[in-house]
């Protein structure tokens, strides 16, 4: 407890490399509840210990791949009913990932628990600079009230830059 | 249904080739080239010919046209040697597929064959919609008629009927009762797949299986394997994350209770909405839900004969006792969190997977009516909620290979309270103790005190 200010935790975390499962690296992170603010997202500040995996060649490929297709990409249901991701569709569905855990985090508090439940659409918006540009609407499960509410956001990321969130939009305003 | 499992299966004798490809076009790639002048549409006429690509448009080298778009499939080891060839002539292409194999998996129908299980070639490690399940009872109850029976329960809002199969080894002993129920939620589909998992398993093996056998002699299994039936065909059919039943309020405009707040159990106190809107709608009053009525009627009318209430939900990897509408703890407090550990210990050493026990107000949140909540007020003692995996990466829409070790490891934990139960109540006549002569020597001295004094 910090007077006047609100909640702060520190927290000691594994990271699992869900791409390799034998990979852990630990990290640590300070995360401050503000007192009384239901407006603003808590304050996070994490350090990593040791080396998050290279990931460049994956990067690149994908990136290409994105970049050269005739048509901008859509898809729909990630995953599928049955718990299925098509192969080719695992990097937008790890990028639908990030893009939930800003908006969960923008909307976070000490009372909170939310879960990206599912991706209900997604589509790729062809851009002039060299980001790529994915419009999702996602679904995030909300442990407390069990709704299941959509998102859309606006992800943009590039191999080297990595990802940001540039808009986001929750049901009935943001 | 079988006879079409029994189709596909024969197909896939008829072609051996169909269900065992070798991975043959691993990292292929399509290039999509044009070629705008002669010399370049020359120059990829003798590529073709020479190295033997495989042309996908046209079909043939010299139909190769400057200006039109060419598309060749280039084998995996050349794609570089191919692209180094067209950058030396300054030909523009762009790759079309990355990787031909990954595409041709897709596309390929979903292996039956590999997970086939015993009961009339059943798959229990994938999802079945409800007319499968209802079909799955049949036969369970037909091919098991010494064990089995089926049910009738009640019907759902939408006038289904709910069944429920009772699993009883014949005997002239008054036998006590577990019940179990799953998909009271409608998404939560791994939950109705374990209850098929579980009297599978105890089907297969309760002749061999020294606890199966020894408990079945005094006790009897009821399972409800989709509670809200209603609810779980709209995932399957409109909205894979529906939660509540059916029943239409507000003229139709709005529909569902949630069945689990729906219970008389400090119904409408906490942790619940009055808005039909809301997925935590707990209804007009409690059990104003023919679902709820079903279960609950029955389950009133056996309430002296049962000695456990299970109830599978996902996700969250807990097992919850009560109470969710209050942090009192109910008078067997302590057998609930000990009963609870030892199955939660039991589970996470099949795979690691590992679940937090304790009630649902301290450990999730407040609710009131649920299901759990209300067996237990009415006196049964021995009460769980189970919240299966995982624990939010993929929340309800659990993958089909994780049905396996899901229930692998549940049955182990659900077996653990049963033995407990069978152990508690059980234990003065039909007890297998280690030595026989220890048993002998207990009885004799038993004899003996009791002829003594």
């Amino acid at each position: 407890d910090i007077d006047d200010v609100g909640h702060k935790y520190y927290l000691e975390l594994e990271l699992e490399d869900v791409l390799d499962k034998d990979r852990t690296v630990s990290c640590t992170a300070e995360v401050l509840y503000q007192l009384g603010s239901k407006t603003s997202a808590p304050d996070v500040q994490v350090t990593v210990q040791g080396e998050l995996r290279s990931t460049e060649e994956a990067d690149q490929e994908f990136y290409n791949r994105i970049r050269s297709l005739e048509k901008e990409l859509v898809a729909e249901n990630i995953p599928d009913s049955h718990g299925n991701v098509p192969p080719e569709l695992e990097p937008i569905h790890l990028l639908a990932w990030v893009a939930s855990g800003y908006v969960i985090w923008q909307n976070s508090s000490e009372n909170t628990k939310f879960h990206l439940a599912q991706v209900k659409h997604v589509k790729q918006v062809k851009r002039s600079d060299e980001d790529l540009q994915f419009d999702y609407v996602v679904l995030l499960h909300d442990m407390v009230s069990q709704e299941v509410l959509p998102w859309q956001v606006t992800l943009l990321w590039h191999p080297q830059r990595g990802a940001r969130v540039s808009q986001c939009h929750g049901p009935g305003g943001t | 249904m079988w006879l079409s499992l029994g189709i596909i299966f024969s197909l896939g004798i008829l072609i051996p080739g169909k269900f065992s490809l070798k991975v043959q076009y691993d990292r292929d790639q399509v290039l999509h080239i044009m070629p705008e002048t002669l010399q370049q549409v020359q120059h990829l006429q003798l590529l073709c010919s020479t190295l033997m690509l495989d042309l996908w448009k046209p079909l043939l080298p010299e139909d190769i046209r400057a200006g039109e778009d060419l598309h060749i499939r280039v084998p995996a080891p050349l794609v570089q040697e191919v692209k180094d060839s067209l950058d030396q002539f300054m030909i523009s292409y762009r790759v079309l597929i990355p990787d031909v194999q990954k595409l041709v998996d897709q596309s390929m129908p979903r292996e039956r064959s590999s997970h086939r299980q015993v009961s009339g070639g059943y798959v229990y490690t994938e999802y079945h919609p409800m007319e499968e399940i209802y079909q799955w009872m049949t036969q369970i109850q037909k091919n098991n008629s010494e064990l089995v029976t089926q049910h009738f329960l009640g019907k759902t809002f939408e006038n289904r009927t709910m069944y429920y199969l009772q699993i009883s080894q014949p005997s002239n002993k008054p036998k006590k009762i577990i019940w179990m129920d799953c998909g009271i939620h409608a998404r939560e589909w791994i939950s109705p797949a374990f209850c098929q998992w579980f009297v599978k398993e105890i089907l297969q093996n309760y002749k061999n299986d020294s606890n199966k056998s020894r408990f079945l002699q005094n006790l009897d299994l009821y399972v409800l394997p989709v509670l809200n039936i209603d609810g779980y065909i709209y995932s399957w059919e409109e909205d894979r994350l529906w939660r509540k039943n059916r029943s239409p309020y507000e003229n139709g405009t709005c529909y569902g209770t949630d069945l689990n707040r729906n219970f008389n159990s400090s119904w409408g106190s906490v942790g619940v909405s009055f808005n039909c809107s809301s997925d935590v709608f707990c209804g007009l009053g409690p059990e104003s839900e023919p679902e709820t009525r079903a279960v609950a009627q029955f389950i009133k009318s056996k309430k002296s004969d049962i000695l456990c209430y299970l109830t599978i939900h996902s996700y969250g990897q807990l097992i919850l006792t009560p109470y969710g509408s209050t942090n009192e703890p109910p008078s067997n407090n302590e057998e609930l969190m000990q009963v609870a550990k030892e199955a939660a210990a039991a589970l996470t050493g099949k795979y690691g997977t590992s679940y937090r026990v304790g009630s649902t107000a301290s450990i999730l949140y407040s609710n009131s009516g649920s299901s759990r909540d209300w067996a237990h007020t009415i006196g049964i003692p021995l009460s769980y909620t189970f919240e299966l995996r995982d624990t939010g990466t993929h929340g309800f829409v659990l993958p089909p290979d994780q049905i396996q070790p899901t229930c692998e490891e549940t049955m182990l934990a659900v077996t653990t309270i049963i033995d407990y139960v069978d152990k508690k109540y059980f234990s003065n006549g039909a007890v297998v103790l280690t030595s026989s002569s220890l048993g002998l020597s207990l009885c004799l001295s038993i004899v003996l005190t009791w002829t003594v004094s």
